[in-house]
């Protein structure tokens, strides 16, 4: 209530000034802007629009066309055509011939063809912002200066990449994945083409592209100049259409990819559908990213960091910062400086020069809008929208503050789309970081203070793949850019944007080994006078037994009882997952220095367990004990092989065409779930943990069921070792019941999965409670030297981009 | 166009004067700015914030309006200065009601500027303090600067010690410049910052306030004499300083960029950057000013533009 009066009566002065309301008796009528519109003359948008496949253009065979309509005034711009299943199957197919030639092109060849694209969008470009304007309804302004450039930037930046495949991926085989799937949204219809297409291109891949149905043009637009600069017929297929057109593209056993941009929710029916298909999968999703104001802000930038964040492209972008969260030092002088920085923008004509804030989308985005700023005032939250001129024609919404939010409401959980901004506030850095991270998006967020030290800590705790320090909204070809969380898998742009579309040999072409025993008898296991031992799980630090209690018996490979080993239950991942959450975030804080010399030790202890190991192996397979010896000495070669990789995996500057510096570093996921094959069962379980763990996750780890003996083994040596508590959790049982419970778990980040294609399929279907990453391939021979890598660490990481400003 | 007309005697005496204040070092060490954004503001001002043919015109003839015409060469002489003042009363030939708000000149043409200018409203300014490097003895800064006001001028133009601003002595900087400004008396005094010389951005906010506490009318961007003049970015963080004090105080600080600003183009800029940030009401003389001598040709050749389609030659314009 305080803060609410001393804001008011800033805002009275600010109005008024000492004197009282008519200190200024002069009329400033004369400073008005005036319009200044942009010429679309140059813009030649044709009545119809075809499909482009095969580098020419079809009717579609339904003969049906829709509407694109142009937001700012509600009136029709272009018939486009409504894409069937028979025209997604002739698009995929003219891909997949396609990509017999384009993927042997000589990458130089490629990189020229790349290159040219970006050139003729930027030769093109006033027409293109023209057409994008018209279609969208964003600003000029931004069509102009943001989406146009920074596509043909994204094609630039790609090109530079197609001659140099190997050197972006250093120590690892790549080849690109084959025909690519590509959905892309209405917010940066051009751009999210671009970002899609060129990475693509470059790696080898042909595409087949569908724009969202409300902003078809400029897809279709930059296929006319891709048929121009001559990239071969059927490398780039753009398909329009509606949801159901994107279903059939999913869906499609031709497609080896999807890459998607949009909703979580429409996220959220790709990954099931897609569940089992071994189809790879980026997604770029929703997001409610935060933006923190602390009391040491230059907090004139901020205002304008929070103008650029929620309001740009009004408010409907992935990583617009839709909550705003102030020190409450601060608070109050900080709203009225934003409630007066909210008069001066300027809403109406997007093709005015002069223009802030254009047209939102569609009608159906509007009333979706409209619908939370209800929602938000009946919960009890104060609404500001500044006196602006709304156009009354075409789908206009005013920028809009709601103050007093509690994190309990609507507006502040749910991804609103649009200029709709909310504002809390918090006592202590602890605080801000804690309200930032509660939601279940990972997008993006700002951070606002000039304490670097301050600056660095907060933007490593937030749980988010981009970080704006005292900027919001930055975006370049070189950066990447996507989600921790439910904001989805996957980078764009920068090297790491590459490896969404490649196939990683070492990660991919593996066809499951899980259900074969190796069959060498060689001789029989006995207890050979040694006390009979009780095999535990690991949770928490802990040797336990199951829960529940249960138990199941192995028997060695010519069927005598060797042990009873815990049978874990539902409770037993739950348990391990509590413990593994409290210990990951001290394990990923400590230094790689320290997790390297706590691997290397446990890889120590591990030796003095060699002839034990051997044994145990051997007595449950029957393999040789040749076999079993090098098995362990591969497992203990792995586990040094990682511990020296903790101090060693790291990210990149990029030279991006703003003045910040700008890095891109790894950062660990969270807690991870692994389930091993049932053979090598020291060897696998080896190769997942341990490169896992490197990197700063905390593991639940699924042993072979059939041959957990080994696990049993590992586990007192890591009790044994320095690992600390709940790094390392292991939970012996049937794959069956406890890998489902991982991957419906919401606090579990991923899950590596070997096992059955059909309890694959089932686990890519659960994955979806948070849209957790999954791994369900695995290597070929996991006694490969490919079956580790460097990819392998990259696996269980997720990287984070981080925005400084700084000048030139 | 009659508004044009004595645009200062209009509302003369209904701005309150900002006193001098205690000296808040508090203040000083909370302020925080980020080059990048200021830069980037700025930026997105001068691409969006563009008025177009009529709409440009008026914008064009109210920042004549708050021209400071400048003359401040070692060559200057009575016959430059009177030719000044001419031009100064009827700065476009075609529109007699537009005035300038004020002639500035060096200390000992404050006569001459006053005889050229009497029975007008533009106001006589004299740089003081041994502009621009004020390296002298207070007492002298403080005597000429009496003197001024003796000898007529309706306004100081000082410059602020950057040596001990630099050295971090504010407390001298500060009281430097309230004892000029009780010098001044009734004159309006303007503070030359000379931001070229203070290193970094963060400094042209807090030197702004110091100024601001000490009493300033006006703060100004720099004095014309060295490489690096007003810019559109020091500007903003003035402008930003200007906001900041009157939302604690109540006191509307007037700002005036100096030297370098030649084109109409950027005229505009800057007038587009204060309606965006203190707003529509410091577009007037009283609180907004241009130090510039080639501007207003330009702007004649702008108007010309406009209003013929035909681009002008500065050979059918009086020379000022």
């Amino acid at each position: 209530m305080k803060a609410r009066k001393e804001s008011e009566r800033m805002e009275k002065i600010k109005r008024n000034g000492r004197l009282g309301p008519s200190s200024f008796p002069r009329s400033f009528a004369w400073a008005e802007y005036g319009p200044a519109l942009e010429s679309i003359s140059h813009a030649k948008i044709k009545p119809r629009y075809d499909l482009f496949i095969g580098g020419k253009w079809i009717t579609p065979a339904s003969g049906k066309y829709f509407d694109s309509i142009n937001p700012a005034n509600g009136r029709v711009l272009a018939k486009v055509a409504e894409a069937g299943e028979k025209d997604v199957d002739n698009a995929v197919l003219a891909a997949q011939e396609a990509f017999k030639s384009w993927s042997k092109t000589s990458p130089q060849e490629r990189a020229r063809l790349i290159y040219a694209i970006a050139r003729v969008i930027s030769e093109r470009s006033r027409e293109l912002a023209v057409i994008e304007t018209l279609d969208n309804g964003k600003p000029i302004r931004e069509t102009r200066d943001i989406d146009i450039p920074l596509a043909a930037r994204h094609f630039f930046y790609y090109a530079g990449w197609a001659d140099k495949l190997e050197e972006a991926f250093p120590g690892v085989r790549v080849s690109p994945v084959g025909v690519v799937g590509q959905i892309i949204p209405w917010n940066f219809p051009l751009l999210m083409a671009a970002w899609k297409i060129a990475p693509a291109l470059a790696a080898g891949n042909t595409v087949v592209l569908k724009p969202a149905e409300t902003t078809s043009l400029s897809a279709l637009h930059l296929a006319e100049i891709i048929e121009d600069v001559g990239i071969p017929p059927g490398v780039v297929n753009i398909i329009t259409g509606f949801g159901k057109t994107g279903e059939s593209l999913v869906r499609h056993p031709g497609i080896n990819k999807i890459a998607f941009t949009g909703s979580t929710e429409v996220g959220r029916l790709i990954r099931k559908m897609t569940a089992g298909s071994g189809k790879k999968l980026s997604l770029e999703l929703g997001g409610k990213s935060p933006t923190l104001v602390f009391e040491d802000a230059p907090l004139y930038e901020a205002v304008e960091g929070i103008i650029d964040g929620i309001f740009f492209n009004q408010g409907q972008v992935c990583c617009a910062g839709s909550r705003l969260l102030l020190q409450e030092s601060i608070a109050p002088k900080f709203i009225t400086l934003l409630k007066e920085r909210m008069r001066k923008i300027r809403i109406g004509d997007p093709l005015d020069k002069n223009i802030d804030m254009g047209a939102i989308n569609s009608s159906r985005q509007l009333e979706t809008i409209g619908r939370y700023v209800q929602i938000g005032e009946k919960e009890g939250a104060v609404k500001y929208q500044a006196p602006l001129n709304c156009p009354k024609d075409g789908f206009f919404f005013p920028p809009t503050l709601f103050t007093e939010v509690e994190t309990s409401h609507t507006i502040a959980r749910e991804e609103i789309f649009g200029p709709v901004l909310a504002a809390m506030t918090f006592r202590t850095k602890e605080e801000a970081i804690e309200l930032a991270n509660n939601t279940f998006y990972g997008l993006a967020a700002s951070v606002w203070t000039k304490d670097v030290a301050k600056m660095i800590e907060v933007a490593r705790a937030i749980k988010a793949g981009t970080i704006w320090g005292n900027g919001a909204n930055k975006f370049d070809a070189a950066a990447e850019f996507g989600g921790f969380k439910e904001s989805g898998f996957g980078r764009e742009g920068g090297p790491v944007g590459l490896w969404e579309y490649v196939q990683i040999e070492e990660l991919e072409t593996g066809e499951a080994t899980h259900l074969e025993n190796k069959k060498a008898i060689s001789h029989s296991f006995d207890l050979n006078g040694q006390i009979w031992k009780t095999p535990k799980m690991l949770i928490g630090g802990k040797q336990v037994r199951s829960e529940s209690g249960r138990y199941y018996k192995i028997f060695s490979h010519d069927e005598k009882l060797i042990a009873d080993v815990p049978l874990g239950s539902r409770k037993d991942i739950r348990d391990a997952v509590e413990a593994a959450l409290k210990a990951q975030p001290g394990w990923s804080k400590s230094t790689a220095y320290l997790r390297g010399q706590i691997l290397y030790r446990t890889a120590e202890i591990l030796q003095s367990r060699f002839a034990e190991l051997t044994q145990i192996i051997s007595a449950q397979t029957g393999c040789s004990d040749s076999a079993a010896q090098r098995e362990v000495e591969l497992s203990l070669n792995r586990i040094l092989y990682y511990a020296g990789w903790t101090d060693k995996y790291t990210g990149n500057v990029n030279p991006v065409t703003q003045t910040d510096f700008n890095i891109t570093y790894p950062e660990p996921m969270g807690v991870v779930g692994l389930v091993s094959p049932e053979t090598p069962s020291l060897l696998a379980l080896v190769s997942k943990i341990f490169p896992a763990i490197a990197s700063g996750n905390a593991v639940i780890a699924v042993p072979s069921e059939k041959f957990p003996l080994a696990a049993s083994i590992l586990i007192e040596v890591l009790d044994a070792s320095d690992m600390p508590s709940g790094v390392v959790n292991i939970v012996t049982g049937k794959a069956e019941e406890l890998a489902p419970v991982l991957a419906e778990h919401r606090a579990v980040a991923g899950i590596d999965f070997s096992g059955t294609p059909e309890l694959a399929k089932k686990i890519e279907e659960l994955s979806i409670s948070n849209m957790k990453r999954t791994w369900t391939h695995e290597p070929k021979d996991w006694e490969s030297r490919f079956a580790q890598g460097r990819s392998w660490m990259r696996k269980y990481l997720e990287f984070k981009t981080v925005w400084m400003t700084a000048l030139s | 166009m009659s508004t044009f007309k004595n645009n200062v005697s209009e509302t003369a005496g209904k701005i309150s004067r900002n006193p001098v204040h205690r000296l808040d070092l508090d203040v000083l060490r909370r302020l925080q700015v980020d080059a990048t954004g200021i830069y980037d503001r700025v930026s997105k001002i001068a691409k969006t914030r563009n008025p177009k043919k009529e709409r440009q015109e008026i914008w064009l003839k109210h920042a004549v309006s708050m021209i400071d015409l400048t003359t401040l060469e070692g060559s200057d002489t009575s016959h430059r200065v009177r030719r000044l003042c001419q031009k100064a009363l009827r700065p476009l030939a075609d529109f007699p009601e537009i005035q300038v708000a004020a002639v500035c000149v060096y200390g000992n043409f404050v006569s001459e500027a006053k005889r050229a200018l009497e029975g007008s409203a533009v106001k006589v300014a004299a740089v003081s303090t041994a502009f621009p490097h004020g390296q002298v003895a207070l007492p002298l800064k403080i005597q000429e600067t009496k003197a001024l006001v003796a000898s007529g001028a309706d306004e100081i133009d000082m410059v602020i010690n950057r040596g001990a601003f630099l050295r971090g002595d504010y407390s001298r900087v500060y009281d430097e410049i309230a004892m000029v400004r009780e010098a001044c008396g009734e004159a309006h005094l303007k503070v030359i910052l000379e931001t070229g010389e203070l290193g970094e951005i963060q400094h042209v906010w807090t030197a702004s306030e110091i100024a601001m506490q000490a009493g300033a009318d006006f703060i100004k961007t720099s004095t014309g004499k060295i490489g690096v003049s007003a810019t559109l970015p020091v500007s903003l963080v003035m402008l930003n300083a200007i906001e900041d004090f009157y939302l604690r105080t109540g006191y509307r600080i007037g700002h005036k960029p100096a030297g370098g600003i030649r084109q109409a183009k950027e005229a505009l800029h800057w007038l587009a950057l204060v309606k965006e940030t203190v707003g529509d009401h410091w577009l007037v003389p009283e609180l907004f000013r241009f130090g510039a001598s080639s501007l207003l040709d330009d702007i004649a050749r702008q108007i010309h533009h406009i209003k013929t389609g035909q681009y002008e030659s500065y050979d059918y314009i009086p020379k000022g």
